[in-house]
């Protein structure tokens, strides 16, 4: 009787694991069958190796390393939420509200089955509470539902990247469209394995939409306006933060023969982008951030709250304008910052006649 | 041999479902007494004011509800530094060298110079600070009195200057994140401002004040949203009337109370002492 028990319950796990193999092989099948990248394995199943080692992040323009042809790894990356005055427009002041004091917040750069422990650290003067929603994280309100960090309190977790693409993160504590309008968001990168491919320059832009009015205590100080935000009329809509951050000294650079690669965000809270580069066509489009490869593009729509990874080639030199070509944003609200190519003029593809 | 395998596998299965069922309980404030050592009285007595309560409908109702508030005594304004330092010089179990650590975390009164000194430059009449939901219950408990619940604070919170209930003028929130939005406010003396319409101080333009039932809205929050602050977001934002969408405000308020745990200690985090009272204030004249 126990040798038919024993023998009944071996071909039990046996018959189970192979289940399990087959279940593995056909999900490898159909992601590689998916879209442009292909994955040796769900990316579910991926080991990330190693000890956590603290992550590299950026403040805008720039964006960290890229991740190679290295495996699944396991990183911390450390976010602190602030509340702080600096420069909206014109020498005017304005508190924002920021991960790592910057607006957009730092730039996250992992790869598909990297395992990410988030640190979320509220300045000990905050005001309020601050958490984190990473489009990026599979989970219960992609990280928000266990991040929320008292002014002076840090909470964290951990996910596992696995979906490749541009994510925008962005704070959800209530009233979320204040938090997400003071400046609130960033970017976070998941390449897929084997990373995106090798380009000469890559920069990182994000956009947002802000409403103001002059703080009740402190003329010299404008703040956020809750009728404005929900009319969704913006006294500004800027690139990284501030007018003129990608203008003057600030330009973002390249030189002719050099391929530009562009993560471009949009925190919102409302409007839609509509991201154009003046002078240049974009050879590729991650339509959306995401594996949708897209050509000879002009302009991209950004989504509040999405992202596009665009590239193009440098062909001649030249300022290139950024804009959002829903113009009167560019022209009157600050949504503008330009790139300058340098290097020899290339007159089959440009001259001027005189 | 077949029962005792049969029963082996049972077994097995039964501890495996029990493990499954268990599910991670949040850490909520005890209401028993949980001190070692008993309180001892502290002889202070902050001016109360009297609030007649009335229905009125909670912020965070999921199901649009309105509330009975009982009449009740509230302090005119938040228990300062000082007042602080005397509890402590006669309940040396709340002392900062002596606090259990499940009562307060390692920031409790942070600035002190000292078991018995205040924070330099703290002004001996501005909200303490630093202090744990079981201290600030402590201390009520040393004066005679016990904490708000969530109910009578929003009560309260309702009036501005003129009206006992402002919550639909528009001016009424946009007021009140005026004040929320200025930081390291907390350091400010108390009284320094005028008084709401019941006579009572400091509501909003200080500190953030504990109350005794401060978690109480993740119970009462949408389940389908679960206990995080979205929820909060999604299940007061559907089911409260137009004018309290934007009350933006109460959001933060209701966000920083998802934030904290009992023994947490934050900057701009004080409290007010509240009590029952059956009497009216004409027969009471010298509350």
């Amino acid at each position: 009787m126990k040798k038919h028990l024993i023998i009944l319950a071996g071909a039990a796990m046996l018959f189970g694991m192979t289940s399990c193999k087959q279940v593995s092989k056909s999900g490898a099948k159909s992601s590689s069958n998916n879209g442009t990248y292909s994955q040796s394995m769900p990316s579910v199943d991926m080991v990330a190796e190693g000890e956590p080692q603290e992550a590299e992040v950026t403040a805008a323009p720039n964006v960290p390393a890229p991740v190679g042809d290295r495996g699944p790894k396991k990183w911390i990356v450390n976010l602190e939420t602030t509340e702080t005055q600096a420069e909206i427009a014109d020498g005017k002041m304005y508190t924002f509200w920021t991960f790592n004091h910057t607006v957009p917040g730092s730039f996250i750069r992992v790869r598909v089955g990297d395992e990410v422990t988030l640190n979320l650290k509220n300045a000990e003067n905050s005001v309020l509470p601050h958490n984190i929603d990473l489009h990026a994280v599979t989970g219960p309100g992609g990280g928000a539902a266990v991040t929320t960090s008292a002014p002076g309190q840090t909470t964290s977790f951990t996910f596992k990247a696995l979906n490749p693409g541009l994510y925008v993160y962005h704070c959800a504590a209530p009233p979320v469209p204040m938090h997400i309008g003071n400046g609130m968001y960033g970017l976070i990168l998941v390449e897929p394995e084997g990373g995106l491919p090798k380009v000469d320059r890559e920069y990182y832009v994000m956009q947002g939409d802000f409403y103001t009015k002059v703080s009740a205590t402190n003329p010299n100080l404008l703040e956020f306006d809750n009728d404005k935000a929900v009319a969704e009329q913006p006294d500004y809509v800027l690139f990284n933060g501030k007018k003129g951050s990608l203008l003057g000294n600030n330009m973002i650079e390249a030189n002719v023969g050099e391929t530009v690669r562009i993560f471009v965000g949009n925190g919102g809270p409302n409007l839609t982008s509509s991201f154009h580069v003046i002078g240049e066509i974009f050879d590729n489009v991650y339509l959306e951030g995401g594996s949708t490869i897209s050509h000879n593009i002009q302009t991209t729509m950004i989504p509040a709250g999405g992202a596009a990874i665009v590239e193009f080639k440098c062909e001649v030199p030249g300022e290139f304008v950024l804009v959002d070509h829903s113009l009167s944003r560019a022209f009157n609200k600050g949504a503008i910052g330009k790139l300058v190519v340098r290097g020899d003029k290339n007159h089959t593809v440009f001259q001027e006649n005189k | 041999m077949k029962r005792t395998w049969i029963s082996i596998v049972v077994i097995i299965l039964v501890i495996s479902l029990i493990a499954c069922n268990k599910t991670q309980d949040d850490i909520m404030p005890v209401q028993e007494q949980n001190s070692p050592e008993s309180i001892h009285s502290t002889q202070i007595n902050t001016k109360m004011v009297y609030i007649p309560g009335g229905e009125y409908r909670p912020f965070y109702s999921a199901d649009s509800n309105d509330v009975f508030v009982a009449p009740f005594l509230m302090d005119e304004r938040p228990v300062t530094n000082q007042e602080f330092l005397e509890f402590v010089k006669a309940n040396p179990q709340w002392r900062r060298s002596n606090v259990k650590r499940i009562y307060a975390d390692s920031s409790y009164l942070k600035y002190w110079q000292g078991d018995l000194k205040l924070p330099q430059e703290a002004l001996p009449d501005a909200p303490v600070t630093y202090i744990p939901w079981f201290a600030a219950k402590a201390f009520a408990e040393s004066v005679g009195k016990r904490l708000p619940t969530l109910d009578e604070w929003e009560f309260l919170a309702m009036a501005d200057q003129d009206t006992s209930n402002a919550r639909t003028k528009k001016q009424y929130s946009d007021d009140i994140i005026n004040l929320y939005l200025e930081k390291d406010r907390q350091y400010k003396a108390v009284k320094q401002s005028g008084p709401n319409y019941w006579g009572v101080y400091n509501m909003f333009d200080l500190i953030w004040e504990w109350t005794d039932d401060f978690n109480s809205v993740l119970i009462k929050s949408d389940s389908r949203v679960g206990e995080d602050d979205k929820g909060l977001f999604c299940a007061a934002g559907g089911a409260t009337t137009a004018a309290d969408i934007l009350n933006y405000a109460a959001y933060m308020r209701f966000a920083l109370r998802a934030s904290i745990k009992a023994n947490y200690n934050i900057a701009n985090l004080g409290f007010r002492c509240a009590k029952d009272t059956i009497i009216s204030p004409s027969q009471n004249q010298e509350l």
